[in-house]
């Protein structure tokens, strides 16, 4: 019993493991000196393991009574947010070297709120769930305050603090009241006692509850307003990292729940989702506009694209989850690029995030203004990019699943956000000549830009297989 | 009286209502907001042991043990990150973390 569990976690295990034991090394050995050799070997166990499971073998494990899930939905979650932690843990080191800040807890926090992430991932009870989003939570606050001498970082971590824990909070009154109400904390317990009626008033609130956690960790509208003052305050690799894993993976639990658990009231919960993906749409559509700082500007922009993915789950149907996987690995895979450009925004040895810095660009740097363009094309869901069509499948899934309504106002949202997506690209082309930036793009992060908008092209003849991958990982949520 | 089941739900959301209102009403302190979200973290134990015990189910009560530990790592993080605060700006009062606004 206990070994066929443990061969289920065994991933995770290793990972934990290997986190605290590179933390005692570290302590014991050089502190600091070790830095740069843990990121790469960090990188190396995340990919590692990120292979590992991907490579695993199809079918449904459950460890511990159930209260951990591995299925084909959480292996393909769990390879997003492995590959893409170990991708923006590489392209952080040089960053925080420049800066001073190259200490060897920044490698291990991130593998422990990789264990986190894919503790929530499996979740498959309401306790287990709780302890995954607190490991990960608990990690990234931590990392949002890095910058330990500044302000603004301090700033960030405090408030990413106070509205997490006021998140969980509400999400753990929510699993109270669920598990009072059905007298267990299992999803497929949860299941069984809500049947396919109506919910009770109880068991209704508790769900509100329930999603409202949720809605905090995705930064769905309107429990968004953390996100834009803490990517800006949070030094840029940290934003980066913000903007990648730990989305993937908060949405990834909110599906599961919504299906593990509520899986025979799809139209209770469909409507809330359904509201919370429109406004997250429009606000991060509109409220980016006035924005000049480019980290903020890519915080509105991914309420925004949080929105189209939570249309997917609105719909509630199987094509819908498949959209939403889709739009995930689309969505990461674009940030990891932009985020690789803004890493290197540098004047005089100085990091610069307004965009006015922009302005002609092109001339400076053609090669890289072109890759930037490209995913600004994609991120504003321009047709022949990759981003289109990730819009295009969400899209696609709400009209069939009878929630017009909520697609046309996707399209709005998706026109009027192409506006400032476009400034940068009228900026750094018919922008007027400023004093152009100057920072050189070390090896690894010119690859990752190159190569996130040479997918961004090129992914459109078949999203490399994606889609039928994405398919496969929803048949099994749905079962 | 009979203390009934709902009594202690009733206590339960009256102390997390309070948590919740002392997070945003709150103008002075980061301490209190820290008080607040125990309060919360507590309110939310007491719901779990009462229905534990009126089911006759352990697992509520389990699931309290572990929100215990939580909120004890979730304190020291918050404190630690208070600290770093107040050594940046000499301050911990609530108006003053206004250095980003959106």
């Amino acid at each position: 019993m206990i070994s066929s569990d443990l061969q289920t976690v065994l991933p995770e295990l290793v990972l934990a493991v290997y986190a605290m034991a590179a933390l005692m090394w570290a302590v014991y050995r050089g502190k600091d000196a070790e830095a740069p050799m843990l990121f790469g070997l960090t990188a190396l166990v995340l990919a590692g393991i990120g292979l590992w499971i991907g490579l695993q073998s199809a079918g449904t494990t459950t460890a511990f009574n159930g209260a951990f899930i591995n299925d084909g939905f959480a292996r393909f979650t769990k390879v997003i947010v492995l590959f893409s932690a170990a991708i923006v843990l590489l392209m952080s080191q040089q960053y925080l070297k420049r800066n001073a800040l190259l200490k060897f807890e920044f490698p291990i926090l991130i593998s422990l709120a990789v264990v986190g992430m894919m503790m929530m991932i499996s979740a498959g009870d309401l306790m287990s769930l709780y302890l995954g989003l607190e490991l990960q939570s608990l990690a990234l606050y931590v990392i949002a305050a890095f910058r330990r001498d500044s302000a603004r970082s301090t700033e960030a971590g405090l408030k990413y603090f106070v509205l997490g824990a006021l998140s969980s909070g509400l999400l753990l009154y929510g699993a109270s009241l669920i598990y009072g109400y059905t007298g267990t904390t299992s999803f497929s317990g949860i299941t069984a006692a809500i049947g396919t009626e109506k919910l009770s008033p109880g068991l209704l609130i508790g769900m509100v509850f329930l999603i409202t956690g949720f809605a905090f960790k995705v930064s769905a509208v309107p429990f968004h307003m953390w996100a834009p003052d803490v990517y800006e305050g949070s030094p840029t690799p940290v934003t980066a990292f913000f903007a990648t894993a730990p989305k993937a993976a908060a949405l990834a639990l909110f599906a599961r729940v919504m299906f593990d658990a509520f899986g025979g009231v799809t139209g209770e919960w469909g409507q809330i989702v359904a509201l919370l993906s429109l406004l997250s749409m429009f606000l991060g559509a509109i409220a980016a506009i006035g924005q000049t700082n480019i980290k903020r500007l890519m915080a509105y922009s991914s309420i925004g694209h949080m929105g189209f993915a939570l249309m997917g789950l609105a719909a509630g149907t199987q094509e819908g989850v498949q959209a939403m996987l889709i739009y995930l690995v689309v969505y990461v895979t674009m940030n990891i690029g932009v985020f690789a450009f803004i890493l290197n925004m540098e004047k005089d040895g100085q990091a610069v995030t307004d965009i006015s810095a922009l302005n002609m660009y092109s001339r400076v740097e053609p090669l890289r203004a072109v890759a930037l363009m490209v995913l600004m094309f994609s991120l504003a869901g321009i047709p022949p990019m990759v981003g289109f069509f990730s819009k295009f499948f969400v899209l696609k899934a709400a009209v069939n699943a009878d929630l017009a309504w909520l697609a046309i106002g996707g399209v709005i949202a998706s026109v009027i956000g192409a506006f400032y997506y476009l400034r940068i690209i009228y900026l750094m082309y018919f922008g007027e000549p400023k004093e152009a930036l100057d920072g050189s793009m070390p090896a690894f992060h010119w690859a990752a830009l190159m190569a996130s908008a040479f997918v961004m092209v090129a992914g459109a003849i078949n999203l490399f297989g994606v889609e039928s991958l994405a398919g496969a990982a929803a048949a099994t949520l749905l079962k | 009286m009979e203390i009934g089941l709902e009594h202690y739900l009733t206590v339960a959301a009256f102390l997390f209502v309070t948590g919740v209102f002392g997070i945003f009403l709150n103008r002075k302190n980061v301490i209190i907001i820290l008080m607040s979200i125990e309060l919360m973290l507590l309110a939310v134990n007491i719901n779990f042991v009462a229905f534990s015990s009126f089911m006759g189910d352990m697992v509520g009560q389990v699931f309290t043990l572990f929100v215990l530990t939580v909120a004890a790592a979730e304190a020291a993080i918050g404190l630690a990150i208070l600290v770093c605060f107040f050594r940046n700006k000499g301050t911990i009062a609530v108006e003053d973390i206004n250095v980003m606004k959106g």
